[in-house]
């Protein structure tokens, strides 16, 4: 174990918070994809419901049919956007949450807080490593709703424009709200309490696994309140003919205000995440 | 040990949580190139200490420079001149032991090469071994390595050898030794008192909050701790012991007494530090225990934080 010495190089320049924010992608990407759980609970759960919802419910026949009982879209077809909503606040919330609470309490976060990494650099990680996979899933996601079920995707055009926004816009503000939430449990163990349930009751109310337009209104309201309505929401207006929008609470997309509800818990969730985020508890 | 600029420097360091006191008044100071030992008890304020100089916890009252440096305001550049080898770890470890060390390099200007640091740690045959597949022994090697890569001008080494074989212990003193000759500052804490004397230059002994003594490693403890003893067996079987500045002259005249008998399981034994250091801790716990109104408390295992509150002098 002896060292051999090299002679003391001349001081290079300190490394760049870009530079080392991106290996720092590199580094999360691949712990992300090495831990069974997270791959199973954030990644690859939206498949499973898809498909359980696809294999229970179709044969009821397509949903929104007209009075004859032609047109509308399949099971599938119809929970697709819920599942794509689902895997960007499953990909940003409950990763993050659990993650960042999990190396809080198992001393990884209090080792990087004595090198000199930078905290934007750990942030531009984190999120870095919440869009890869996101995108990832929602690819993956893309591909077998369009050739293992068979649904019709949209062609080119405005409305993979907004998929586009929505999708960027909800992963980074899931993405935030996930750093912020990672402050509530008080150890790693217990932030699956924490987490878990909140992620699971907002999939329930915000139209990812019940049909939004069936909720009683009450439910609604208090479902407008957080982000994931407004996710699947938009990602309804992307997939779903125009003829389902009158069953949406206004009767319309309301693209305007997916756009505002989103940009408001990312500013939230930002603002939150600077306030709250320690590399360790100091005097605890 | 007077240089006109330690690499750390503590004056009168107190720490509260609450009313209990973990740290009441303690002061020292490191020399550029230094090795120095904290050696002292379980919960006697050796970690609240060293985590206050690596910037982890805040003070409630005294001075403290690190790298002339306040560490309540030790922005990254300060940082990237530090080591920290901390006392527990117990992350996910999903990275291999290649993997973790190329990456940490990279939060570094001038880090040292990674092969070159794999193999001072022992490591060679892990390098692709993912961190959770590895024994705590190794594990321990990895915290050392990742301590060492920013190549630092002062390392903080808290309890670095728990779980170490002995094999791995002396590979690990080797490497500190290395570490030692290329100019690295060192603040060491152990429970292995052999280490600090391997080791270290100077060594501060610490038991509730307080330094009860502090000097070099030959001369701590005062020159009447450090009074050989002489032990034998009498022909009865019984064991004696006597303490003597003239060991030498007290044998030949035990021999001459006994007829020029060989006396049987002769020792003569130069206290070491660990008997100089359980001595003094002995010591300060006797002079506590009259006061504490609560049942005794014994040994290493005394309840943390101390509480000084009323202590005699």
């Amino acid at each position: 174990m002896s060292l051999t010495l090299t002679p003391t190089k001349p001081m290079n320049s300190t490394p760049g918070t870009l530079v080392v924010g991106l290996a720092r992608i590199g580094y999360e990407t691949r712990v992300y994809f090495r831990s069974p759980d997270t791959v199973f609970f954030t990644f690859l759960f939206p498949f499973i419901m898809l498909g359980i919802f696809t294999a229970a419910f179709s044969a009821g026949g397509n949903l929104g049919t007209n009075p004859d009982g032609t047109g509308g879209v399949s099971v599938g077809a119809y929970y697709l956007p819920g599942m794509l909503a689902a895997g960007m606040l499953l990909s940003g919330v409950q990763n993050l949450a659990m993650d960042i609470a999990g190396e809080k309490s198992d001393g990884t976060l209090k080792r990087l807080g004595g090198t000199p990494l930078s905290p934007i650099s750990y942030f531009i990680g984190k999120i870095g490593q919440v869009f890869v996979t996101a995108t990832l899933q929602a690819a993956l996601l893309l591909l077998v709703a369009r050739f293992a079920l068979g649904i019709d995707l949209p062609a080119f055009g405005d409305r993979w424009l907004v998929f586009l926004w929505v999708f960027l816009l909800g992963v980074i503000t899931s993405a935030f709200v996930g750093i912020a939430l990672s402050a509530v449990p008080r150890s790693g163990k217990s932030a699956n309490a924490v987490v878990i349930p909140i992620v699971l009751v907002l999939q329930f109310i915000s139209g990812v696994y019940l049909q939004f337009g069936s909720l009683p209104d009450w439910m609604q309201n208090l479902a407008s309140v957080f982000p994931l309505k407004w996710m699947a929401q938009g990602m309804r207006s992307v997939f779903l003919p125009d003829t389902f929008a009158a069953v949406e609470q206004n009767g319309v997309w309301d693209l305007t205000w997916v756009a505002v509800a989103l940009g408001v818990w990312l500013v939230v969730g930002l603002a939150l995440s600077l306030m709250t985020f320690r590399w360790i508890r100091r005097d605890a | 040990m007077t240089s006109p600029d330690p690499v750390v420097q503590v004056r009168n360091l107190h720490k509260s949580y609450g009313n209990l006191t973990a740290v009441a008044g303690v002061s020292f100071s490191i020399a550029a190139g230094e090795t120095f030992a904290l050696l002292g008890p379980n919960g006697a304020g050796k970690s609240t200490t060293i985590e206050i100089l690596e910037g982890y916890r805040n003070r409630t009252g005294g001075e403290v420079s690190v790298l002339g440096v306040d560490p309540r305001h030790g922005a990254l550049a300060w940082k990237s001149r530090l080591g920290i080898v901390l006392q527990t770890s117990s992350e996910s470890g999903n990275v291999t032991v290649v993997e973790q060390l190329r990456h940490f390099a990279g939060f570094y200007s001038n880090p040292r090469d990674v092969d070159e640091v794999i193999d001072a740690a022992g490591l060679r045959e892990k390098a692709t071994t993912r961190i959770s597949k590895l024994s705590g022994g190794q594990r321990r090697r990895v915290d050392v390595a990742l301590g060492i890569i920013g190549r630092p001008e002062l390392l903080f080494l808290d309890e670095p050898t728990t779980g170490f074989d002995p094999e791995a212990r002396h590979q690990f003193w080797d490497l500190i030794r290395g570490l030692k000759a290329e100019g690295t500052t060192i603040l060491l804490t152990t429970h292995y008192l052999d280490e600090a004397a391997q080791l270290g230059d100077r060594a501060g002994i610490i038991a509730g909050g307080q330094l009860i003594d502090i000097g070099s490693i030959g001369e701590i403890g005062g020159a009447d701790a450090r009074i050989p003893v002489v032990r034998w067996r009498e022909p009865s079987g019984l064991f004696r012991e006597e303490r003597t500045t003239a060991p030498a002259q007290f044998v030949a005249d035990l021999v001459a007494g006994g007829s020029g008998a060989e006396p049987v399981d002769l020792e003569v034994i130069r206290p070491s530090l660990e008997d100089v250091y359980l001595a003094l801790v002995r010591k300060h716990e006797a002079a506590l225990a009259p006061s504490a109104a609560a049942p005794s408390m014994s040994g290493a295992a005394a309840p943390q934080p101390h509480s000084t509150k009323g202590v005699p002098a």
